[in-house]
């Protein structure tokens, strides 16, 4: 079936095994994400130390595409600095838009060249970015809550 | 994969109706091509939208290549065979769902438009005179709808009740996706200024009692609005028997072109409604100062209308007045009653929505685990339907909250028109089959 190229192999483990799913504490954003058109929700949580992606936990529902991307996701950015781990968003961004034309380097973006193959389905893109959006916007306000913090703790 | 071979023996070809489906797949183009590198199209998605007999494209094509113009404002040969052409659309729609007077039926671009044409009507009612008493309402109303809606049968109306300070109400719904009329009288009381509820729900099939709730809905004095998308392309409609005051639908379900929706209004109610979009085409007078308004149907019809819409329109009632619609509601009965048996031996399916073909429609939703009794996405079933030619929908349907009621994230749906066969249903489950088999790698 030509669907292998979507569904590969390390999604459906990804899928059928989540990494670092469950709420976790401590974090420094939350932020729940949806996908209107299909009902795809993600809750997820981030903590920021020293401008380290220290943590990243989620709960979400949705399809094997976008359940599989949040696990692949937080493996790839968790112990990394908030810049690389942005410099992977848009890695995975740019494969995602590629329609099809671009494999991904795996020295970065690691198990996440697998969705590859999705981004020949427009449909379906938008499941493989939900879970990197959320992470995007939770991280921006964690960072914007640490540095609108320190000025607190100086004073 | 054999899909239109496979038709059972003595189910649609049996049919005692006289309605030869395969002969109708004819006048639909569409239906014959292939996808994905040449499999059949099994469409299943009619609730989303229908096909179009070649009757409605050729309609349009002869508007647009020997009368198009605009319409009511000419005075030359083809401004007045348009304005023709597309007043006789209005005739045709007017007949086929037994309005008395073609004054009643509105062009709108939508059911969403018709619905949002009644809501915004009444708030407009506001600043309206003694004659618009009866759409104005305020805090204490309350404006009555289902837990079933189309969002273009909530929304609109949660708009409304921020506009004005009433409070929306709705029926809920029982296990089996029906709706719960038992405590009606609690839920439609004095203070109810109107009702608005679906006919046949797009996402659980239910048809609804629509006798009962405008029976009390009279009662008390509230006006109602019937969505009626999912019923009047699929059984035969008559307002008067209804007994509504609104009945709002679309022309892109029912065989026609998208872009053209029709409210048909009371005539009592359209004289005294107040416009809701202003613009040329609504006016009696106009001054720097105020305007009065043209009498319905223009007074909701501002601008230059959809006016090859229409006119095909008026060609997609023809032909299904032409196979009539007692036909076409009975074959898509026996589709529907055949793939509730055969979905319901699916293994890990469950019907969300009524488990027989009694008072439902061709809309089947449903979701699907796989043998570790696990629920498969239904984005993942619909993705590797599609694989095998197959079109369904997947997700909320336009319908969150009956998802919500019934705990789930989405469903997919397999919807019916006069064109689907029982050979389609087959190949429907013989593709969930496969969607099972896929996941159990």
């Amino acid at each position: 079936m030509k669907l292998d190229s979507m569904y590969q192999e390390i999604i459906l483990d990804h899928y059928r095994n989540p990494h670092h799913r469950g709420l976790r504490d401590p974090f420094d954003a939350e932020v729940h994400h949806v996908n209107p058109t299909c009902g795809d929700e993600v809750t997820l949580r981030v903590r920021v130390a020293d401008g380290v992606v220290a943590d990243v936990s989620y709960e979400s529902e949705g399809c094997s595409i976008s359940q599989a991307s949040a696990s692949v996701m937080a493996d790839l950015v968790i112990g990394k600095s908030v810049a690389a781990a942005l410099e992977l968003e848009r890695e995975f961004l740019a494969l995602m838009q590629s329609r099809g034309t671009q494999e991904g380097d795996e020295d970065v973006l690691e198990d996440a060249v697998a969705f590859s193959g999705v981004s020949k389905y427009p449909a379906r893109v938008k499941c493989a970015l939900l879970s990197w959006m959320a992470w995007k916007d939770a991280t921006a306000q964690a960072t914007g809550a640490v540095q609108a913090a320190v000025p607190e703790q100086e004073k | 994969m054999t899909i239109i071979e496979t038709r059972q023996p003595g189910t649609v070809a049996a049919s005692t109706s006289g309605f030869d489906v395969e002969r109708v797949r004819r006048d639909f183009p569409i239906l014959a091509r292939t996808v994905h590198d040449g499999l059949p199209l099994v469409y299943l998605d009619s609730a989303a939208t229908s096909q179009k007999p070649l009757a409605v494209l050729d309609a349009e094509r002869a508007y647009y290549e020997r009368h198009n113009a605009n319409v009511h404002r000419g005075i030359h040969v083809l401004a007045e065979e348009a304005t023709a052409l597309y007043e006789q659309a209005r005739d045709k729609i007017a007949a086929f769902v037994g309005a008395t007077d073609r004054r009643e039926i509105v062009f709108t671009k939508n059911s969403s438009e018709a619905l949002n044409l009644v809501a915004y009507a009444m708030s407009n009612a506001v600043s309206g005179g003694a004659e618009a008493a009866r759409f104005r309402l305020g805090p204490g109303d309350e404006v009555v709808i289902t837990e079933m809606e189309h969002h273009s049968n909530l929304v609109p109306w949660q708009m409304l009740c921020a506009r004005t300070g009433a409070t929306l109400r709705w029926i809920g719904l029982t296990e089996d996706g029906r709706l719960d009329v038992a405590h009606l009288d609690e839920i439609i009381t004095e203070r109810a200024k109107v009702v608005s509820f679906v006919h046949q729900s797009n996402i659980l099939g239910t048809v609804n009692p629509v006798e009962k709730i405008v029976a009390r809905a009279r009662e008390v004095g509230a006006l109602t609005v019937l969505d009626g998308s999912q019923s009047v392309p699929h059984m035969p409609i008559d307002v008067v028997e209804l007994g509504v005051d609104f009945l709002a639908f679309t022309g892109h379900k029912m065989c026609g072109p998208t872009g053209i929706g029709v409210l048909w209004g009371r005539r009592e109610l359209l004289e005294v409604m107040p416009p809701f979009l202003g613009g040329g085409e609504m006016i009696e007078v106009v001054t720097m100062e105020a305007s009065t308004y043209a009498a319905p149907p223009h007074r909701f019809e501002a601008g230059t209308p959809m006016i090859s819409q229409a006119v095909g329109l008026g060609a997609a009632v023809d032909y299904l007045t032409g196979l009539g619609m007692d036909a076409i509601a009975a074959h898509e009965h026996e589709v529907t009653a055949y793939a509730i048996d055969a979905l319901s031996a699916v293994p890990g399916l469950r019907i969300i929505g009524p488990p027989t073909a009694q008072d439902r429609g061709g809309a089947i939703s449903f979701v699907l685990r796989d043998s570790d009794d696990r629920p498969l996405h239904p984005h993942d079933v619909g993705q590797i339907l599609d694989e095998q030619g197959i079109a369904v929908r997947v997700g909320h349907h336009c319908a969150r909250p009956v998802c919500l009621r019934y705990g789930v994230p989405a469903t997919t749906r397999a919807s019916f028109h006069l064109y689907s066969t029982t050979a389609e249903v087959d190949a429907l489950v013989e593709g969930l089959d496969q969607v099972r088999r896929f996941f159990l790698r």
